[in-house]
């Protein structure tokens, strides 16, 4: 899968679990998801869309707000654990 | 969040070293009598006294006096508790009610079970009620769906279960809180947490007690609860006013929660807007504040100093 269509398939996935108070296609990869009104809970759902997505697990160190702030940042974290690679490669 | 709240994390000296010791003075007292489980006392009239004047003085800490008040019973109803996600996020701590529904033939199967040892519970159904896993909880769901644009602000006052057996007598499995609840749009909601965090947190000052402010998460549970419990901090969603009651840990006495929409949405509450309504509480624990009392001032009421006894009517 390349990075694109990773970025293209974070964006369904944010769509679909993040309940954002603006249509996600309005927003850039790098706006905060979290100014865009996705919630704490929201931020877990899109957690676990991803995991069962790509079947990988975010290790610990991972769990956290951050990881999860913007398209950019979960596109970066997918890529540490060899998601999107291929592109690269 | 707001960057105003002042968080401080140095500790005072605590009048008991550890909970078991604090647990010891307790019922040698007689203020507390153990049962055969952990966690679960009964109080003293003296106990009770004291926890009732602190329901009192919570309540009387009410800035706005048309705001309803509600008592609730020790139950809620399970379709209300599903609602709350709770069992997501806790489920090591949740307490459900089963009850038999049979006839005499069913219940002579449920005797012959416990002549015989087995698990009688087996014959038991759940009920259409739970026991209240949180105050509040008991709120949403008979709140109006469309909240006004000043916000729906409720005092709530009943019991909360946790099954988390434990001697430390800060941690009871059953204990009641006096809350303050409001429904509105996000930025009511976090005003309402950050003003009732200071009001809070001075009422109980001005009962003598050392309290100060720390950012706090709740005990979610498992993995994903890891990443809630990260979220939650990092997004300063929750604090405690806490109190060093022993020297093991700090006790929070009440909590300041900022619920986002965690509860709008499952209760489909809106705001004029058409957005969905955020909520915060503000929460006197009245067991933990009573505790601090005792353990603060003394074990007996009468050599308290006068002006606690005099704030408390007590």
């Amino acid at each position: 899968m390349s990075s694109s269509t990773v970025t293209a398939t974070i964006r369904t996935i944010l769509a679909e679990h993040a309940r954002l108070g603006t249509d996600v296609s309005a927003l850039s990869d790098t706006d905060d998801l979290y100014a865009a009104g996705m919630t704490s809970h929201a931020s877990v759902t899109v957690m676990l869309a991803c995991e069962d997505e790509w079947d990988i697990e975010f290790p610990q160190q991972m769990l956290k707000k951050s990881t999860f702030a913007s398209v950019a940042a979960i596109a970066a974290a997918l890529a540490e654990l060899g998601v999107g690679e291929q592109a690269s490669a | 969040m707001t960057g105003t709240i002042e968080v401080q994390t140095e500790r005072h000296p605590a009048p008991y070293g550890s909970p078991e010791e604090l647990r010891a003075a307790l019922l040698d007292a007689g203020l507390l009598v153990a049962t055969r489980t952990d966690g679960v006392y009964h109080r003293s009239g003296e106990f009770e006294g004291v926890l009732q004047a602190v329901e009192r003085y919570a309540a009387d800490q009410r800035e706005d006096a048309t705001a309803p008040r509600r008592w609730f019973p020790p139950v809620m109803a399970r379709e209300d508790f599903l609602r709350t996600d709770y069992l997501r996020s806790f489920p090591d701590l949740v307490g459900s009610l089963d009850v038999f529904s049979g006839g005499d033939k069913e219940h002579r199967a449920l005797l012959a079970e416990l002549e015989d040892g087995g698990d009688w519970t087996t014959h038991l159904t759940p009920a259409e009620v739970v026991l209240s896993s949180s105050i509040c909880h008991s709120l949403y769901g008979t709140l109006p769906t469309d909240v006004p644009a000043a916000g729906l602000l409720t005092e709530c006052c009943g019991f909360a279960f946790r099954h988390e057996p434990s001697l430390d007598p800060a941690r009871m499995q059953s204990f009641r809180m006096y809350e303050f609840v409001l429904v509105g749009t996000p930025d009511q909601a976090v005003a309402h947490r950050d003003a009732w965090l200071r009001r809070g947190r001075d009422s109980l000052a001005a009962l003598g007690l050392p309290v100060r402010v720390e950012a706090a998460n709740d005990p979610f549970f498992g993995r994903v609860g890891r990443m809630l419990a990260a979220n939650q901090l990092t997004a300063e969603l929750k604090y405690e006013v806490v109190l060093d009651v022993t020297d093991a840990r700090p006790t929070a006495i009440s909590s300041a929660n900022y619920h986002e929409d965690h509860f709008g949405l499952p209760f489909g509450l809106t705001t004029p807007d058409g957005g969905v309504a955020h909520s915060s509480c503000f929460g006197y624990g009245l067991e933990r504040i009573t505790l601090g009392l005792f353990a603060t001032h003394g074990l007996a009421v009468s050599a308290w100093p006068d002006e606690v006894r005099s704030t408390l009517s007590c």
